[in-house]
């Protein structure tokens, strides 16, 4: 009766995804890239393999003809600690950052021809993680510097998550300007939000690298990548712990969570039900008894599937056919009522200004 | 959008006839097993039936104190005597229709599986082990693989990788002098090793591994401890959705002198034995507790009963149909809430076949037509699984109002000025000439 209890208090997920995006381009948001990398570096320590981590970065930092140290991303400065590593896997870089592949992503509405390590192949019992970092403002967050994404639009992808069962559990962190406007929309189950600050209140960068130029990293992520330091796969943290990260004597900004929409409650949730990758075990107590010598077994040959029928030229591409084709003739439509509408005016316009003797001048 | 609660209920026709010679004849046999072997061939037993004798009290057929024997086809033979009429409540329930537990279901589990057998070899240099995993997977996988191709389609493979080490390190138990790994470290096991397998770089489908780890000399012999503290008797376990993963213990050779590497050759049977209980229990086929007075007759090497296989049948059309009928719901909501969506033909014509799919699989269930009904469920899921992952259903057409004066008022107010002034004028203008007239009078 103890261990139903105790199920009942842990997560029912099997497998962990992590979805991470770094929504900002060009050399002086080096600490955007910074952000994500610490998330994608703790991620990974903790156990989820690159298989199950989308990890997006609109810019590429590391080999920048401005950075002094190529083939490096510091989180820390006097370059103590280098998030980038030696065996990062960028699944969507540079432009293909965009709102629209994030959503392709979350919903699942992927063309076919993606690979598999684009693609977030989550089932009904995932927890996923999803870190986005960059610029943002009241409602929305800002993609490459051309695009944003609204709130609306991510509870709308989240509701079709939900819909489609593709998250157990989902975890989203916002480290931006204004961050809390971003889940203020929320309406799916089983979703926990954190943000660095609150509406109206800005997110400040921590320490900047005089070697390098830039602010390394932003001061709630910096923050909770300490805290996440400090975790190891087996450790029993939970997340009202990773609530009282970077109060505000340290931030500046109120950092703000939203914990309306998740069934369980936070003291229960384990810091590695989302950051880690602990499985689900049982111990396998049956065997079926197997017949050693099958004395009327006859060995199965594989089936020969190559075709024996001759090879022959491929259609080839009918070149000929296609220059001299005509154009297809288009369908005419008599114009629409607003252009019509327009038009009538105009001429009425014009006509009754200049009176109507001038219409013998046409006809 | 359907607001009505919509329930499914199960019924069992049931038919009663005497027994034909033949079956007399089979069921003279000596023992339950026999009997059941030989009446196999004799029955009609079409996909979720389920064909039940009843014996004399008296008869020898079934051993002393059970009453119910199930076979591993689609028979069962049952004892006559006091509360016969309590008997088929029980057999129905327990055997026939419960569902079986945590199913492997979700998107995707209709594309197919892939099977991977994987040889964990940390300590080439100590043993070099051999397995013969083509002949094993030939005789004692195959033939449960090809039971399940009912139900999804298969693919195995195999591989050996060499200095893979588990990640937790195992301690030395003094008394036993063996090491031992504990329950609650089983979970860190599985993912420092999940990065070496290329389970991801195969395919799009789901990936059962399987994973046969044979421990260094100097680790060995390696248990697996359970939560009593007493060695596993399989020295395996399982995680769901994922696979399993077992220790096979190099016997320590008999001289202390012989050179090192061992060679090794793995007794595939016990392997396999403890793999297919895992590929079961994977797929939701576990045994649950039965009265003592029940005896359940082992698959053997065919690795699942017939009416097991028509339980994951029903199990998995039921769900087939709860998925689509959800899928489509959504689906119809979304396009409801954002008006602007333009569907294109392909997918309209998928959610059509959709429907018509599911709606055949529901008539043929009620019918009994197992076999087809779950074939029509299938084809319901991915013509709908396709119509709602369309690429094409991608909306960024978000406009809160303010954009929407944003963007117009701007182009349309300075426009608009001109054009406005004039239709003024010319409202003067006509006023004015129709009271001319009369001042003109």
């Amino acid at each position: 009766f103890q261990d139903q209890a105790e199920q009942f208090f842990r997560s029912g997920h099997t497998n962990n995804w992590a979805v991470l995006v770094c929504t900002s381009r060009f050399w002086f948001n080096y600490r955007h890239v910074a952000n994500t990398l610490s998330v994608y570096r703790s991620v990974k320590r903790l156990g989820i393999a690159d298989s199950h981590i989308v990890l997006m970065l609109a810019d590429d930092m590391a080999c920048n003809p401005r950075n002094p140290k190529p083939a490096t991303v510091f989180s820390h400065k006097n370059m103590e600690l280098n998030v980038y590593g030696d065996d990062v896997e960028v699944d969507y870089r540079g432009y293909e950052v965009t709102v629209e592949n994030f959503l392709r992503v979350l919903t699942g509405r992927i063309p076919p021809s993606t690979p598999r390590s684009k693609r977030l192949l989550s089932d009904d019992r995932s927890n996923i993680l999803i870190y986005m970092t960059g610029h943002g403002g009241n409602g929305f967050l800002k993609f490459q510097d051309s695009e944003e994404i609204t709130n609306v639009e991510l509870a709308d992808a989240f509701e079709q998550m939900w819909q489609k069962r593709r998250y157990n559990e989902l975890l989203f962190i916002i480290d931006t300007c204004q961050g809390a406007s971003m889940y203020e929309r929320f309406y799916s189950p089983n979703i926990m939000a954190l943000a660095s600050s609150q509406v109206g209140e800005d997110s400040l960068s921590h320490q900047p690298d005089l070697a390098i130029g830039v602010h390394l990293m932003d001061r709630y992520t910096f923050y909770v990548l300490e805290f996440l330091e400090e975790i190891h796969p087996a450790s029993q943290t939970n997340m009202n712990d990773l609530f009282q990260v970077c109060p505000k004597s340290l931030c500046v900004s109120t950092p703000g969570h939203r914990t309306d929409l998740f069934q369980r409650d936070p003291q229960n949730v384990l810091i590695t039900d989302f950051f880690g990758s602990v499985r689900k075990v049982e111990i396998t107590t049956e065997t079926i008894s197997l017949d050693r010598d099958l004395a009327g077994f006859e060995s199965k040959l594989p089936k020969d599937e190559l075709a024996t029928e001759p090879l022959k030229y491929a259609e080839q591409f009918p070149v000929a056919q296609i220059i001299h084709q005509k154009p297809k003739q288009k369908d005419w439509h008599p114009p629409g009522g607003f252009i019509l509408g327009l038009w009538a005016l105009i001429i009425m316009v014009f006509f009754k200004t200049y009176g109507i003797k001038h219409m013998k001048h046409i006809f | 959008p359907p607001a009505v609660r919509t329930s499914i209920t199960s019924r069992y026709e049931m038919v009663y006839r005497s027994t034909t010679a033949r079956e007399e004849a089979a069921l003279g046999a000596a023992s339950a097993r026999e009997a059941d072997t030989a009446l196999h061939p004799l029955q009609d037993a079409s996909l979720g039936s389920l064909t039940v004798y009843v014996v004399p009290e008296t008869s020898s057929l079934l051993p002393q104190g059970v009453s119910v024997y199930v076979g591993k086809h689609r028979s069962a033979l049952v004892r006559a005597g006091g509360g016969l009429a309590a008997r088929p409540a029980p057999l129905g329930s327990s055997v026939v229709a419960a569902r079986p537990a945590s199913a492997l279901t979700g998107c995707g589990s209709l594309a197919g599986y892939e099977i991977t057998f994987s040889l964990l070899n940390p300590d080439p240099k100590s043993h070099a082990v051999d397995w013969d995993i083509e002949d094993a997977v030939n005789r004692y996988v195959q033939p449960i693989l090809d039971k399940l191709s009912l139900v999804a389609n298969f693919s195995v493979d195999s591989q050996i990788l060499y200095y893979a080490v588990l990640g937790v390190t195992p301690r030395f138990d003094k008394e036993s002098s063996s090491f031992l790994l504990s329950t609650h470290s089983l979970p860190h096991v599985i993912n420092p090793v999940e990065a070496r397998l290329g389970s991801s770089a195969a395919s799009l489908h789901p990936v059962l591994n399987f994973l046969l780890y044979v421990p260094e000399h100097s680790h060995s012999p390696l248990y697996i401890q359970d939560k009593d503290g007493a060695p596993v008797s399989t020295n395996a376990f399982h995680s769901p959705r994922w696979g399993g993963i077992m220790i096979y213990n190099v016997e320590a050779p008999a001289s202390p002198q012989v050179s090192l590497p061992l060679h090794v050759d793995v007794d595939m049977v016990r392997v396999m034995e403890v793999f297919l209980a895992q590929l079961r229990l994977l797929f939701g086929l576990s045994r649950e507790e039965l009265p003592p007075e029940f005896l359940l007759e082992s698959p053997g090497n065919e690795g699942l009963a017939d009416w097991e296989l028509d339980r994951l049948l029903w199990a998995h059309t039921m769900e087939n149909i709860a998925t689509v009928s959800t899928t489509l719901t959504s689906l119809a909501q979304l396009l409801d809430k954002i008006g602007n969506i333009v569907i294109k033909d392909d997918v309209a014509s998928e959610v059509y076949r959709a429907v018509a799919s599911a709606q055949s699989a529901m008539a043929e269930l009620a019918t009994g037509h197992l076999h087809s009904a779950f074939q029509a469920s299938k084809e319901a899921v991915t013509s709908s699984e396709r119509a709602f992952f369309d690429p094409s259903l991608l909306h960024l057409l978000y406009f809160p109002d303010d954009q929407k004066f944003a963007i117009y008022i701007p182009l349309y107010l300075p426009m608009s000025v001109p054009i406005l002034l004039s239709l003024a004028k010319i409202v003067r203008e006509t006023r004015q000439r129709k009271k001319e007239p009369t001042k003109m009078d």
